[in-house]
């Protein structure tokens, strides 16, 4: 199966032709995937070279321009890098564009932490007005590629990723899905951990949301799933963990609750390897995650 | 800010700068950028406070946000401000504060204050232009000599050279204020990476007239404004 990154170029190059607004902008990574297009359209296919900060100050400035630019690297390098420039140069001058990263949190284990970005949509967190887009299926990145694209002048984030679920699910750009219903407790499944969180929770009375879009939060859709299946709220996010537990405790302001947020952790793990000892390594696997949702839902969440 | 205001003429921007600070005398670092700014938009910009939306404008950069007195003062001057806004200058309810905000005042084109943010937003600017078919508005950028130490300036100049960037400008307001001077020169390094340079006394309208107006075919180019020291 092709990643969520091999339908990045695809996509924007077929956006590219259809809308003389959007330009792309690049900093060497990604740039043979766009060859082609970049022969159709020379000067809405940008490659700035090894410059991340150039990268996302020449986005702004084409957005300045009128334009709508997509801006593209490795996350590391597109979000952490260049931060102040992400403030600044897009939020600050009220400009936007769609940022969309590779390699999430520990896409190549080989490459070790240089190469991994597990608080991107942390980071982004400290900031107003961004859309935050973590798709789980290549399917649902190329869906929500067209949505980011298409939502106007908008601060949108798009984060791909070689993980990936077995099968793609609606995703419309807003709202989470509801996977499966229960009366024990709510598990918010972001992305791609989504597989591993319903095999964790086989045998469990336990209803299971599934985000793709986490920024702005589906304040509706939680507040609907906790009516049914109470406030105990456990988030799987692929990225450093507790990242939406504000965003939970903001949607359950007014109601008893309580909240389990799993994820990457912080700690630097110095281990290269695969991506699934990675995975294994955060208590990210199935096995893992049953653990956790059983220490925190107890003996009555089983059916 | 829809009051209707007149033009003035250079002689009045001591007057509008003294209705900032209340000092009618300014040292040097407060005015190093004055005389550059008033022959472009006296002379060279094609803009005005009737198209500051026009897509054919040019555009003018203030990346060197800090001290921006002479910068308001020369925008009232032309019209984009009026008057009556200049004394309130960096209070709550002014839309003129230390560091200027595109999104409160008319004409400006960024929101600048953090140093080195300029130069790449302009280089996105003439990309953005181009790639629109609007060949003619120039880009303008205006940065300090120790503004020019962020290296994210020196990505924008590298990468403007060679992309060839013909519609781009930077003035320097070089006041010698960089703790660590550029060996050979601050023109030395534009032209070591394909631009067209000058380096003209910062204070000679028809010099930075003649400076600012040279063709440069193919290549962006920079003018140096030398000004007195900033400690001098």
């Amino acid at each position: 199966m092709d990643t969520m990154r091999d339908r990045f170029a695809p996509v924007v190059s077929r956006l590219l032709d259809e809308d003389p607004r959007v330009a792309v902008v690049l900093a060497e990574i990604g740039m043979a995937d766009f060859e082609a297009v970049r022969r159709r359209h020379p000067d809405r296919v940008i490659n700035v070279g090894i410059r991340e900060q150039l990268l996302i100050g020449a986005g702004a400035g084409l957005a300045l321009t009128g334009l709508r630019p997509v801006v593209h690297t490795f996350a590391s390098f597109l979000v952490e890098r260049p931060f102040q420039q992400i403030k600044l140069d897009l939020g600050h001058q009220d400009a936007g564009a769609v940022l969309v990263s590779a390699a999430a949190s520990f896409d190549w284990p080989a490459g070790g932490f240089t190469h991994m970005s597990p608080g991107d949509v942390a980071l982004l967190d400290t900031l107003d007005g961004w859309t935050v887009h973590v798709p789980g299926h290549p399917d649902e990145a190329g869906t929500l590629l067209r949505h980011a694209v298409a939502a106007g002048d908008d601060k949108v984030y798009v984060r791909l990723s070689t993980q990936s679920n077995d099968r793609a699910l609606p995703v419309d750009g807003a709202r989470f899905h509801t996977v499966r219903e229960g009366r024990a407790g709510v598990v918010v499944a972001v992305g791609p951990v989504l597989d591993p969180v319903l095999e964790a929770a086989e045998g469990l009375d336990v209803t299971v949301l599934y985000a793709t879009t986490v920024r702005p939060f589906d304040t509706t859709a939680l507040r609907r799933a906790t009516a049914g299946a109470g406030t105990d709220v456990v988030l799987v996010e692929p990225y450093l963990a507790g990242t939406s537990v504000a965003a939970v405790n903001d949607a359950l302001v007014d109601l008893p609750h309580r909240v389990l947020g799993l994820g990457v952790g912080r700690r630097e793990l110095r281990r290269y390897g695969l991506v699934e000892e990675h995975v294994a390594a955060h208590g990210l696997d199935a096995k893992s995650l049953r653990a956790r949702l059983d220490g925190f839902l107890g003996v009555r969440a089983r059916v | 800010m829809t009051t209707t205001t007149t033009e003035h003429r250079y002689e009045a921007l001591p007057g509008l700068m003294a209705l900032m600070s209340g000092d009618e005398k300014h040292g040097p670092a407060a005015t190093s950028t004055l005389d550059a700014l008033w022959v472009l938009y006296d002379r060279v910009l094609r803009v005005g406070p009737d198209r500051t939306d026009d897509p054919g404008r040019d555009r003018f950069l203030l990346s060197k946000g800090h001290g921006p007195m002479a910068y308001y003062a020369v925008l009232a001057a032309k019209g984009f401000i009026p008057l009556d806004r200049l004394p309130g200058f960096g209070s709550y309810d002014s839309p003129l504060g230390h560091h200027p905000d595109r999104v409160l005042v008319p004409g400006a084109e960024i929101g600048s204050g953090s140093l080195g943010h300029g130069l790449p937003i302009a280089v996105g600017t003439a990309l953005g232009l181009r790639a629109q078919g609007l060949h003619d508005p120039r880009v303008w950028v205006l940065v300090g000599d120790a503004e020019l130490d962020e290296g994210s300036n020196h990505e924008a100049i590298a990468y403007a050279g060679p992309a060839g960037l013909d519609r781009l400008h930077t003035v320097v307001i070089d006041n010698s204020s960089a703790s660590y001077a550029r060996p050979g020169g601050i023109a030395a390094r534009f032209e070591a990476a394909g631009w067209s340079a000058a380096t003209v006394d910062g204070r000679d309208h028809e010099a930075l007239y003649a400076a600012f107006t040279a063709p440069h075919p193919g290549r962006p180019r920079m003018v140096v404004a030398q000004v007195e020291p900033k400690d001098g």
